[in-house]
């Protein structure tokens, strides 16, 4: 179990590194031992390339806009950057980047965003609010409906967590977990949500049947700070380990050689 | 047969006042310049339908052409928000828009059955999802076969889109019409295909002997286009492979353009119905302007295709 006792002098003060920083690294550490992910622009792109470049040399990210096996000059500034393209392995149209890519089983973690999420990993980017007056219009699933019920399994990246994120009632359910389609007889390919990555922790979950629980805090964060910035009756693993923190290794790499213009890092 | 019209000509002949309108271009490849024109020639009461609705489309709901919108992803890329789509939704300001919400993979499909005129075509997406019930077009079938544990199985399945007309925009055609794209090449076959009518704007109008010298780069044969318009850089502020980058700054930029209607209407007077053409949209944005998205060489290695000795 890793402790703040384990921080040694080369290890980066927390106050030191900015919350991108910090999801970032955390979220490539979970990419250790898989081989392909699909990525959107922003902390999924740092993730996974920080990933590449430490736990996971093999992995694949594959883009939403079509393109496999990319080997970028500069960091992407969007999914469908030109860097993506040139020197790519290859690039596929959207039926068959969808239909055959992701429907077709061959992603092991989708990353995936969201305004709200449950306790069973449903996700809301539709609107906060009634669907028909929303207060706030959100852009809606874009392929998230799709990384979900495909993928093997789902991380998901929360900038921000508090009750009315990490919610009891979702306003709307754009992009359902495996537990909602199964209860209308709809069978998904992966298991859903399985790990949320936030400014607070670490939660998880295995699969189908189960909710997310607590199973790491960052240093400094108390187990009830993340119970009171939790919207539902938050699960407590028997054991909350403390994340490492980013250390000066990580936080070099992701500087220097993933995002040295500092396009996403903030 | 010689297809190539001008973009004026194009749009006064294949959009009308009520047609639905499929706009494709995935990121890259976006057809703003017919966006522009549509805007320009005040056309009313159009059914878009675009995977990605952003900035065009938002500019097309602020001149007061569309009345109802079929999309999957309602945002400016990962710049920020539509102001005038997030006004017409959540204020019906100054006019309510009628928006049937998909995923992305529900909108290839309804292209995918729409080009194969199919009833409807399955997907395994939306099972526990609410966006059924808001989208009445989202309904679950059981299959005629029983599952992989001989169990009935139940799947979503969407119906077809056939636009009156889908607009593209390409790297280069020939004059009848053969559009080759490289890059990301999307949606834009099967959009077109799903429509009665096909326009196709370009960078550049080849000689047929440019295609023809690589057949596989053609992603639109001929007997799928109706019209095919030479406009370079019409693709601003998405870029084209190739040709010139994605103009990130205005992507930026149109967060705050279009909070304000006031700054939005005053936006699309000074670079839409105060210019003529995009002809003039290009040149008044300026060559040092061009310069800052110029792209270098990255030539791909030719191919044998043989011919017989």
């Amino acid at each position: 179990m890793s402790t703040e006792s384990t921080v040694t002098t080369e290890t980066t003060h927390p106050t030191e590194m900015t919350s991108s920083e910090r999801l970032s690294v955390v979220a490539s550490r979970e990419l250790a031992g898989r081989r392909t992910v699909f990525a959107g622009i922003g902390l999924p792109t740092l993730a996974a390339s920080l990933a590449h470049l430490t736990v996971a040399p093999r992995l694949e990210i594959v883009y939403e806009s079509g393109v496999c096996g990319a080997h970028p000059s500069h960091l992407p500034e969007t999914i469908a950057d030109a860097v993506l393209i040139t020197g790519a392995e290859a690039v596929l149209s959207m039926p068959a980047l969808f239909g055959y890519v992701l429907q077709g089983g061959h992603i092991d973690v989708g990353f995936l965003g969201a305004a709200q999420i449950d306790k069973w990993g449903n996700l809301n980017t539709s609107v906060i609010g009634d669907w028909d007056a929303p207060k706030v219009r959100l852009p809606g699933s874009g392929g998230a409906v799709e990384v979900m019920a495909n993928s093997r399994e789902v991380f998901v990246v929360m900038r921000r967590h508090d009750p009315r994120s990490f919610t009891e009632k979702l306003d709307f359910c754009t992009t359902p977990g495996p537990d909602r389609a199964l209860e209308e007889g709809v069978r998904p390919l992966g298991t859903g949500v399985t790990r949320v990555i936030t400014e607070l922790g670490i939660l998880a979950r295995e699969g189908v049947g189960e909710e997310l629980k607590l199973v790491a805090v960052h240093p400094g964060v108390t187990v009830d700070q993340v119970r009171e910035n939790t919207g539902w009756d938050l699960a407590v693993a028997d054991t909350v380990e403390t994340v490492q923190p980013p250390s000066a290794e990580e936080l070099r790499l992701l500087r220097e050689d993933v995002d040295p213009d500092r396009v996403y890092l903030r | 047969m010689d297809k190539t019209m001008t973009m004026r000509e194009a749009i006064s002949s294949f959009v009308h006042d009520g047609d639905t309108v499929a706009l494709e271009g995935f990121t890259h490849l976006i057809p703003t310049a017919a966006g522009h024109e549509i805007i320009r020639q005040g056309r009313r009461d159009l059914t878009v339908v675009r995977m990605t609705a952003d900035i065009v489309v938002d500019q097309m709901l602020a001149a007061g052409c569309v009345s109802r919108l079929v999309s999957s992803f309602v945002g400016n890329s990962s710049a920020g928000s539509l102001g005038e789509l997030r006004r017409r939704v959540e204020k019906a300001d100054p006019e309510p828009l009628v928006f049937e919400e998909y995923s992305h993979y529900g909108m290839i499909c309804r292209y995918l059955a729409g080009a194969q005129r199919l009833p409807f075509y399955p997907l395994r997406s939306y099972g526990g999802s609410d966006l059924p019930a808001v989208n009445e077009g989202l309904r679950k079938v059981t299959s005629p076969y029983p599952g992989p544990d001989d169990e009935p199985e139940q799947v979503y399945v969407v119906p077809p889109v056939n636009p009156d007309v889908t607009i593209i925009h390409a790297q280069r055609a020939d004059r009848s019409g053969n559009t080759q794209i490289w890059g990301l090449t999307g949606v834009q076959a099967e959009a077109v295909y799903a429509a009665d009518k096909a326009v196709v704007v370009v960078e550049e109008i080849v000689e047929d002997e440019v295609v023809r010298s690589d057949p596989n780069r053609t992603v639109i044969p001929a007997h799928a286009v109706d019209a095919v318009v030479a406009c370079p850089r019409g693709a601003h502020p998405s870029f084209a492979q190739g040709y010139y980058d994605r103009d990130n700054a205005f992507y930026r930029a149109w967060s705050g353009i279009s909070k304000d209607p006031d700054r939005l209407q005053a936006w699309l007077k000074e670079w839409v119905y105060d210019t003529a053409d995009h002809a003039e949209y290009v040149s008044k944005l300026g060559e040092e302007f061009w310069d800052s998205l110029a792209v270098g060489e990255a030539l791909s290695l030719p191919v044998n295709y043989g011919r017989r000795l």
